[in-house]
């Protein structure tokens, strides 16, 4: 695989997954194109067009389309099967996703996707190991100290001042 | 304020501190996507963004450990928006090197996202990523991996290989797998590392792990693909994957990798193409893969996609490998099957692979001839122009009239965007297998009328040519045009055959001679008058005025009563404002009035044209530039009004010495004496003193030159070739083709016969015209291809022992 793209019906782009090399202006050329091409497609057409040199492999979930870009010896029944298998995971793991999940959580779809395909190969064809290892580095993840005022601070210790601000912790699983 | 590198007083502590309390933290993620998501412009959106990009490069100024993971991250949120964000970049370097899980994260998805390997950036993170490789913990080591094998430059690879090797052999299946992709990545950005990872590949097939074995097959396949030697020695591995590829199919119920009741698909589908890879050209590997590839064709469930997947890639494997036809009969069936499937995917899939497979298992193919047409009706433009495709090289002698039906049926409502190549691909297939003469002209009427505007422009005089070739039709043709045309005129490809045909045969027209259908009763005068209206219409471009105006002229000996009507038509275009009209018009009226005694010699009927085949890549050689002579291939006669261009090379004789390379020959219907009824047309030829040569002998074929020169027209050289076989065996199916330089022009004319008989009992016998301007030295470069004791025999030679009296 190319590149995977993942962008809602009035073309604004939710993820964007490289697995070639490509500068940042030729990347915005290729989603611009690619995205005018797939959405002009009406829905009874089959889910394989040709673009350029490469094969698109393409699915609409609800309001989002996965769009695949394989190479001439990729299986295209194969591809519409991993892109039904990251849903499937991004289902889990959100229960019950849906475009918004994707869009205010992109860096958990990223991290999802890192962990069930490397370089465009898929990793692990075991769906309970890739949410397992997802669910295990989730736990890893720094938990921070938050107050409820309007200072969000952790602490600086230094000799002679103590904190004079009494803090309400609430655990957060991610800095973000 | 900040004083780097000295030590603080303790009230320069508290003051620092107070400032930074009083600063407000950067706001979170969400936050911030929620507050761009309320903008009503993009305008709005943009001030947003840029005021939350000030805050942020602000904060990385500051060196702000604590928040720099979050402000990465809405970094990241915007470049997806579309906006700069590489002021970001170094911030990556700095969390990818903290110890905090969170930041490392962040860190290297923001490297994956912003750095790519042009800039020198990237190299900083060489270092890092080789301490996460030995990090502790296995998801840190991963990230590491994950980035590696998703970005990794060259440099970066060769720097890492060593360590992504080292975890390829390590029992941890989690980072076994990943250590694998990594490796694929290295491979394909360092191809000569590949060696050094064959060790670690010894054991990888004994893996129970999917993950690992999925990946490891990965790994094999990329190997096995770059490199002959990698693929000898892994041909071993075809018994195990076999097997392993058996259990999975054999093996009950797993729930962990079933998808819809079959067992790790992903991992059938690459076991599947690896054996491909392996089986390819080597007849033992195949044989070992016969069964199971049998088994897998007829034993997957087919109601759902992923049993569709996995059929698909063993089919794409069985035509691949040396299968026994069985085998491939029973793929194609499997295509067949696919082409019946509701779901368009699986028959674009089928479709797709018959194309690939129409030459070399035709008959196969042909068998589901129904269903590939049937989809010329499809609602999807993909697959409609595949069975387009499939359905012209599937035409044939046996079917051509049911499959002409549909074709034509076909370009009648397709989308525009076919009409072009269909017209091409019938007008292709009417040539090869037409039926009858009448059929042909029906079907050549049909698509000019159906999608007259569509057809290329070279079509029309290949057209021509074959209609002047059916001498009984032509009487019909005519008509047929002229019915065509008197509704509508606006197809130009259309008006400008049936204007050439008028023309020609308007006396046909005129006097009601059609025998095929019932003969229609047209004036002279009506004639006349279409031909007018063609003249004038707006929609006529001036190549059919061209047409239309020479039509008009050649009618001047045709027709009877209208001369002068025609006189004055011709008379009027003088003036046109058109200049290639006003030059014809020109001329012809100087036939009328000086020349009249020659006209009714000009504009005779015009004799059966030869299908010209050489000159198509002596242009191409023009075109090129280059000046050696190209092999020949047989082409239909080159682009351009070549009779229009005959009737202004008829006046240019007057004149000009514009010399096409058409000259009028005996038709095709004549083979053996080609030589001498060319001596009668050209007058007197001179026949002796040019010693004849042996241009070719080799494997028992000799070919002999005869050369004769015309007196008239010095600059022809008329060779002939006389092919004779001293084996015990015939050759059959003998083409002989000739190139020369590009000052040259060349005219090959039909062969007396393809049998080459043994034990030289006979000769085959070709003429050549060469014409040479320019008195050049003659050479040529000579093709031969023929089939002689049960395989196809092929040579190319250069002759260059032409005597000077043939040139000179």
């Amino acid at each position: 695989m190319r590149f995977m793209l993942l962008f809602s019906r009035q073309g604004k782009l939710r993820l964007q997954k490289w697995y070639l090399a490509t500068s940042d202006k030729e990347r915005k050329k290729m989603v611009r194109e690619l995205m005018q091409v797939v959405l002009a497609r009406k829905p009874k057409m089959c889910s394989f067009l040709e673009w350029r040199d490469l094969k698109v492999v393409y699915k609409r979930y609800a309001s989002l389309y996965f769009c695949c870009a394989i190479e001439g010896q990729d299986n295209e029944l194969i591809t519409l099967e991993l892109i039904h298998r990251y849903v499937e995971l991004l289902d889990k793991y959100f229960g019950s996703v849906c475009e918004l999940d994707i869009i205010f959580n992109f860096e958990k779809a990223y991290f999802i996707l890192d962990e069930f395909l490397m370089g465009g190969d898929v990793q692990d064809t075991s769906k309970k190991s890739v949410l397992k290892a997802i669910e295990q580095a989730d736990l890893l993840q720094e938990v921070r100290v938050r107050d409820k005022g309007a200072l969000n601070r952790s602490f600086f210790f230094f000799p002679g001042v103590f904190p004079f601000f009494k803090t309400h912790t609430h655990t957060q699983s991610l800095c973000c | 304020m900040y004083l780097a590198g000295e030590a603080w007083s303790p009230n320069q502590w508290i003051t620092r501190q107070f400032l930074v309390l009083r600063m407000p933290a950067p706001i979170r993620l969400r936050e911030l996507i929620r507050t761009i998501r309320t903008a009503r412009t993009q305008a709005e959106e943009r001030e947003m963004i840029q005021k939350e990009c000030a805050a942020i490069r602000s904060s990385f100024r500051e060196e702000d450990n604590t928040y720099r993971c979050r402000n990465v991250a809405k970094l990241l949120y915007m470049h997806m928006l579309g906006y700069p964000a590489h002021f970001g970049q170094l911030e990556c370097l700095k969390l990818i090197a903290s110890q905090k899980f969170t930041d490392k994260r962040i860190g290297y998805l923001g490297a994956m996202l912003l750095l790519d390997e042009r800039q020198d950036v990237h190299l900083l993170m060489t270092n890092c990523i080789k301490n996460d490789l030995n990090h502790s913990t296995q998801y840190v080591q991963g990230l590491a991996l994950c980035t590696l094998g998703c970005m990794g430059s060259s440099e970066m690879c060769r720097d890492l290989a060593g360590e992504v090797e080292k975890l390829l052999k390590t029992s941890n299946s989690y980072l076994r797998k990943k250590a694998a992709l990594c490796a694929v990545h290295v491979i394909r950005k360092v191809p000569e590392l590949m060696e050094m990872f064959l060790p670690a590949t010894k054991n990888l097939l004994n893996e129970k792990n999917h993950g690992v074995l999925h990946t490891s097959v990965v790994l094999l396949t990329e190997m096995c693909e770059r490199s002959p030697d990698m693929l000898a020695h892994f041909r071993k591995l075809v018994p195990q994957l076999v097997r392993i590829l058996k259990n999975l199919i054999m093996s009950g119920y797993s729930p962990e990798h079933d998808v819809s009741g079959i067992s790790d698909p992903f991992l059938q589908v690459r076991i599947l193409r690896l054996l491909r890879i392996l089986g390819r050209n080597d007849d033992d590997s195949s044989e070992a893969m016969n069964d199971i590839l049998a088994q897998v064709a007829t034993n997957t469930e087919t109601s759902k996609n992923v049993g569709n997947a996995i059929l698909y890639e063993t089919v794409l494997t069985i035509m691949d490998i040396k299968s026994e036809s069985g085998l491939r009969v029973l793929a194609i069936n499997i295509l067949g099957r696919f082409l019946l499937n509701n779901d368009k995917n699986i028959r674009y899939v089928a479709l797709t692979s018959l194309l690939k497979t129409v030459q070399t298992d035709h008959n196969a193919v042909q068998r589901h001839r129904s269903t590939i047409v049937d989809c010329l009706k499809d609602l999807d433009v993909s697959i409609k122009r595949r069975a387009m495709e499939l359905s012209f090289a599937l035409v044939n002698g046996n079917n051509i009239r049911g499959m002409m039906k549909e074709l034509l049926y076909f370009l009648d409502s397709c989308e525009p965007e076919f009409k072009a190549d269909c017209a091409s691909g019938i007008f292709l297939a009417a040539e090869k297998y037409a039926p009858s003469k009448r059929w042909h002209i029906d079907t050549i009427m049909r698509v000019l009328t159906t999608a007259g505007s569509y057809v290329r422009d070279d079509a029309v005089p290949n057209l021509i040519q074959l209609i002047t070739n059916s001498v009984e039709m032509h009487a019909y043709t005519v008509q047929r045009l002229y019915k065509a045309i008197l509704g509508d005129y606006s197809q130009q490809p259309l008006v400008q055959v049936a204007a050439w045909c008028i023309g020609e045969y308007g006396d046909l027209l005129v006097s009601g001679q059609c025998e095929e259908e019932e003969p229609i009763q047209v004036t002279e005068d009506e004639v006349l008058d279409i031909l007018e209206s063609v003249l004038i219409s707006n929609m006529s471009t001036s190549v059919t005025r061209g047409y239309a105006l020479t039509a008009i002229m050649k009618l001047s000996t045709r027709f009877t009563c209208t001369v002068n009507r025609i006189k004055k038509v011709v008379s009027i275009y003088g003036s046109s404002i058109d200049v290639e009209l006003q030059q014809r018009a020109v001329e012809y009226n100087a036939l009328f009035k000086k020349y009249d005694h020659m006209r009714s010699a000009l504009l005779e009927r015009m004799p059966v044209m030869e299908k010209v085949t050489t000159n198509g890549p002596t242009e191409i050689v023009q075109t090129n530039g280059e000046t050696d002579p190209t092999p020949l291939e047989t082409k239909p006669p080159p682009s351009g009004p070549q009779p229009t261009s005959q009737a202004n090379d008829l006046l240019d004789l007057l004149g000009g010495n514009d010399i096409t390379p058409v000259i009028p020959t005996a038709p095709t219907s004549k083979p053996a004496s080609a030589g001498g009824e060319l001596l009668d047309l050209l007058g007197d030829i001179n026949l002796t003193g040019i010693p004849s040569i042996t241009a070719y002998s080799k494997n028992g074929l000799k070919i002999e030159f005869t050369f004769e020169r015309s007196n008239t027209n010095p600059s022809v050289t008329v060779i002939t070739i006389q092919a004779s076989n001293s084996t015990e065996l015939d050759m059959t199916d003998f083409v002989f083709q000739a190139a020369v330089p590009k000052t040259f022009q060349l005219q090959l004319l039909s062969p007396s016969s393809s049998i080459v008989p043994a034990f030289n009992t006979g000769t085959i016998t070709q003429v050549i015209k060469v014409l040479n301007p320019q008195k050049q030295q003659l050479r040529m470069r000579i093709k031969l291809t023929y089939n002689h004791k049960g395989s196809a025999m092929q040579d190319l030679a250069e002759v260059n022992n032409f005597p000077p009296q043939s040139w000179q």
